[in-house]
């Protein structure tokens, strides 16, 4: 079944377009990888399907809430503790239950520790906690890994194998290999934008001046 | 959106939360006052309507930048825009905890700060009637200038230039209640007026607020 379509869309970054002509479908139970160099356009296109920035042009198409998606930053309140940050996400996100998340990513002994005191890699194994009391099928991960040692790339491998199992899906933006034998990879470079003179996207200042 | 509601009181009253800074800062204005105009009862009394309406307003202002500054910078204000809460609603709880923390002390203190500026005996009444039905708007208000300032560097200048102009109608019809009220004149006019300015403010303004985020998080 088909959960995220993406067909042609093109993305801009700071009014230039970065990306044009980005076509994939994601499966459930499938994981893809974004790949490509800095600057290719990895964030802007995650934040175009997260809806925090318009396309530029194609669409994509996915069921109404059922993506969660997870930038660069953990989105944590420094002065609660990693339960009450945990808590706060699963009443947005009117979910249950936050003990499976806090179990999954190893938080046990960290739970009632306040989140300004835990160490770089702990906030993001907290942020990544909050992608699983979300509930959603989709997850959209910008650079889940940063500042992960290998125990925790594994144990975050080993949630994102759990999510595919029971029907999930997940598109990652990462450099390293997540131990996720089954992740398809999509490499960015060939759909870098062209330059207006190559026939690129020409801007509306164009338009009306050129 | 309760949630949100509760987060933020709860953060406001954590360390560093900023809780009590605008009372405090209120209370300053009030008592720098009679220093600067002299201690004669008379002048105080006339005045003290107007100083503690806008004692109260720049008390306000003063919290006004980490509405929404702070989701922003720790990134939780990406995450609730792609949270399953409209985001209007979320501005109208950010507001709503503004209001809670900022604007109900200042309500509560105002009768205990009229003492010091001679407040006239009639008028405590409608300070306090004018100041619970003021404030209000004062914060919603607040997080429109907060949202088209969000992501900018030292933001705080701008928001207040950007909020005070709009300010100006709760403050004239805030003041002029509690200086009618204390002469005992007809208050039905400032009260029906200052009353539909905060509601039209509570209806409307949550909209321009949550697009003026949309618009702040793309990556221009």
């Amino acid at each position: 079944m088909t959960m995220l379509s993406v067909d042609n869309l093109s993305v801009t970054r700071g009014g230039l377009p970065v990306l044009e002509g980005v076509s994939f479908t994601l499966d459930a139970g499938r994981a893809l990888v974004l790949r490509g160099p800095n600057g290719i356009g990895k964030t802007t296109l995650l934040r175009t399907l997260a809806g925090l920035q318009p396309a530029l042009a194609g669409t994509v198409s996915m069921p109404a809430e059922t993506m969660a998606y997870a930038g660069h930053a953990d989105g944590l309140k420094a002065m609660l503790s990693v339960r009450e940050n945990l808590r706060f996400w699963a009443d947005v996100y009117a979910t249950p239950d936050i003990d499976p998340a806090i179990e999954q990513m190893n938080l046990r002994a960290l739970a009632d520790r306040a989140a300004h005191s835990l160490s770089a890699g702990q906030k993001r194994r907290l942020g990544l906690a909050r992608l699983l009391v979300t509930g959603r099928p989709i997850w959209v991960l910008d650079e889940p890994t940063v500042s992960l040692d290998a125990a925790s790339v594994a144990l975050f491998g080993a949630a994102v194998r759990a999510h595919l199992a029971t029907g999930g899906a997940a598109l990652m933006a990462t450099h390293i290999d997540l131990g996720i034998p089954e992740a398809e990879v999509l490499d960015l470079a060939p759909f870098k934008a062209r330059p207006p003179e190559q026939g690129g996207f020409r801007g509306s200042f164009d338009e009306a001046f050129g | 959106m309760i949630a949100l509601l509760l987060r933020d009181l709860r953060l406001a009253v954590r360390a560093g939360g900023g809780f009590g800074l605008g009372l405090a800062f209120f209370l300053i204005v009030v008592t720098l006052v009679p220093f600067g105009v002299g201690p004669e009862g008379g002048v105080l009394a006339r005045i003290a309507s107007g100083v503690l309406w806008l004692g109260a307003l720049l008390a306000c202002l003063l919290s006004l930048d980490r509405i929404f500054a702070l989701d922003y910078e720790d990134g939780t204000l990406d995450l609730l825009v792609t949270a399953p809460i409209p985001l209007e609603g979320a501005v109208s709880m950010k507001a709503a905890a503004h209001w809670i923390t900022t604007g109900l002390p200042l309500v509560l203190a105002a009768p205990v700060f009229g003492v010091l500026l001679h407040l006239p005996a009639p008028a405590y009444l409608w300070l306090v009637l004018s100041l619970l039905l003021g404030t209000p708007a004062l914060s919603v208000l607040g997080t429109f200038g907060a949202a088209l300032t969000v992501g900018l560097k030292r933001g705080g200048l701008l928001l207040s230039l950007l909020v005070l102009p709009l300010y100006v109608p709760t403050l004239i019809f805030g003041a002029e209640l509690v200086r009618r009220g204390a002469a005992g004149m007809e208050v039905r006019v400032p009260l029906l007026m200052l009353a539909g300015i905060t509601a039209a403010t509570i209806a409307l303004v949550p909209f321009a607020s949550a697009a003026a985020i949309r618009v702040n998080l793309r990556q221009a």
